[in-house]
């Protein structure tokens, strides 16, 4: 099972979990997974064309998945998916 | 011929905690050969084994480092003041940026106020004296400007420079060290310069009032060797952005909201906020501290790392978060990192850049994705309507 961590921004969608696991195979699929569990949190990751936002970023194992095979990116066992918004906020 | 020896922290030991001797001699050595026979063990501490002033040691005459006048045949005369000052073993490293503001010896109240800096190998004097020579532009002088200007005052910053055009309101004050009561109303800037000076009077302090543009940014920013951003919004966190690039200065990078805080440092030539966020998010998507609140003290974490980061690099030691951003998760109380890549298709620093000068970046942050004024209308009653809410859970 991979782990996917929530960003506090998102915790709302997630009944406040901080992690969920997934046993998918892909991000992609990964990511429909949340969205069968916690409806509308798929339209904060990705746009309308299935893309991950610009303003949001997935890293697997630390790895951003831009760098790996983006939204395709293949998920393992024990593999951790953090997704990190942007953040504006210094004042 | 009595002249005033003066004797650094790590030292007194020998001298019964007193700072400064008096000891007779025409020149340093005779002076040192002095200090000893009235301290026995004073000249082992200094000179080691050998005879000759080791690298790690200054001496100083009447401020001036003897180095540059006879050496420790340097004559003295009645009533002047000699100073000893040890770089610990290892502290003497050069090798950093060349520094822009010379500073010359330390004066005794100098060494006395960053003492617990000079000991430590990694910063010594001439450590200090980098800290002493750098300047440093932050932007914004709120939740996370507050901890970082504190903190580099207290540490000796040469020059800091604050962009605020905000005044102080008492909203504020549950996090913005920088700013106390009787401060509600003043432009931030000026409050920020006042209480640095009251920290430490030896640090300068700039204050740039007016928003940071498209149109000032390169002037305000090129003034500095290094900037710290603190800012509120995503226009500012691009333009400055960019700014640090186009001008090739490190930027130190941090962002809060409610439990989250992100910081990383961005190095010349090395990617850049682009390579992380490539673009901002439509207003509205990500709340700002305003509408959905941030807590006090995660300021004070996150700024002190970023605050830390700069004096890491000032110094030259350790390693930065250059390449890696720093997740800070203030409710599980964890530290985690992921890796940031330069990336080749950045359209700032990548292969082929398309932004090649700084652009309108409130109608990009805005505009691109339909921002209007009615947009920033709804910012603002999102605000006034979490302020409510704050006032009705109150009286809940």
């Amino acid at each position: 099972m991979a782990t996917i961590r929530i960003p506090m921004p998102l915790r709302k969608l997630t009944n406040d979990a901080e992690t969920v696991s997934s046993d998918a195979g892909s991000l992609a699929e990964a990511i429909d997974g949340l969205e069968a569990t916690y409806p509308g949190i798929k339209e904060r990751l990705c746009d309308e064309a299935g893309g991950i936002r610009r303003f949001v970023n997935i890293y697997v194992n630390g790895e951003d998945v831009r760098f790996l095979d983006n939204i395709n990116t293949r998920l393992g066992a024990n593999d951790e998916v953090s997704i990190v918004p942007a953040v504006a906020g210094g004042a | 011929m009595a002249v005033s020896v003066y004797i650094p922290t790590p030292f007194r030991k020998l001298t019964g905690n007193r700072q400064n001797v008096q000891a007779d001699g025409a020149s340093v050595a005779e002076v040192l050969a002095d200090v000893d026979r009235q301290f026995p063990g004073f000249r082992a501490l200094v000179f080691g084994q050998g005879d000759t002033v080791p690298a790690h040691i200054n001496i100083y005459v009447n401020k001036q480092e003897i180095t540059s006048l006879d050496g420790i045949d340097t004559q003295v005369r009645d009533g002047d003041e000699v100073a000893v000052i040890p770089a610990m073993a290892g502290g003497s490293g050069e090798d950093a940026a060349p520094p822009r503001k010379r500073i010359g010896a330390l004066t005794p109240q100098q060494v006395d106020r960053y003492s617990r800096h000079i000991i430590m190998p990694q910063v010594g004097p001439s450590g200090q004296r980098k800290i002493m020579e750098s300047s440093v532009l932050i932007i914004g002088a709120g939740g996370l400007g507050s901890p970082i200007a504190v903190y580099l005052a207290l540490a000796g910053i040469g020059k800091i420079g604050i962009v605020d055009f905000d005044t102080v309101d008492i909203s504020n004050l549950q996090r913005q060290i920088l700013h106390q009561n009787d401060d509600i109303g003043k432009m931030k800037a000026l409050s920020a310069k006042e209480t640095i000076i009251a920290y430490n009077p030896d640090v300068e302090v700039v204050t740039h009032e007016a928003p940071i543009t498209s149109d000032n940014a390169m002037e305000i920013i090129g003034r500095y060797d290094y900037v710290i951003n603190g800012a509120d919004n995503f226009a500012a966190r691009y333009l400055v952005n960019d700014t640090c690039h186009f001008l090739q200065k490190p930027l130190i990078d941090g962002s809060i909201l409610l439990f989250d805080g992100q910081v990383t440092v961005y190095l010349p030539g090395q990617g850049c906020y682009r390579c992380l966020y490539p673009s901002p998010p439509p207003p509205g998507m990500v709340p700002s501290c305003a509408e959905a609140g941030v807590l006090g003290a995660l300021c004070g974490t996150v700024g002190t790392i970023q605050a830390t980061e700069v004096l890491k690099l000032i110094l030259g030691v350790g390693d930065s978060l250059h390449g890696r951003l720093l997740l800070y998760d203030a409710l599980a109380m964890e530290f985690r990192q992921v890796r940031i890549r330069k990336d080749p298709n950045c359209v700032l620093c990548g292969e082929h850049p398309t932004v090649t000068g700084l652009i309108d970046y409130d109608a990009w942050c805005g505009g691109a994705f339909g921002h209007t004024n009615e947009e920033e209308q709804k910012a603002a009653e999102a605000a006034a309507k979490a302020r409510d809410r704050a006032a009705s859970a109150m009286n809940a």
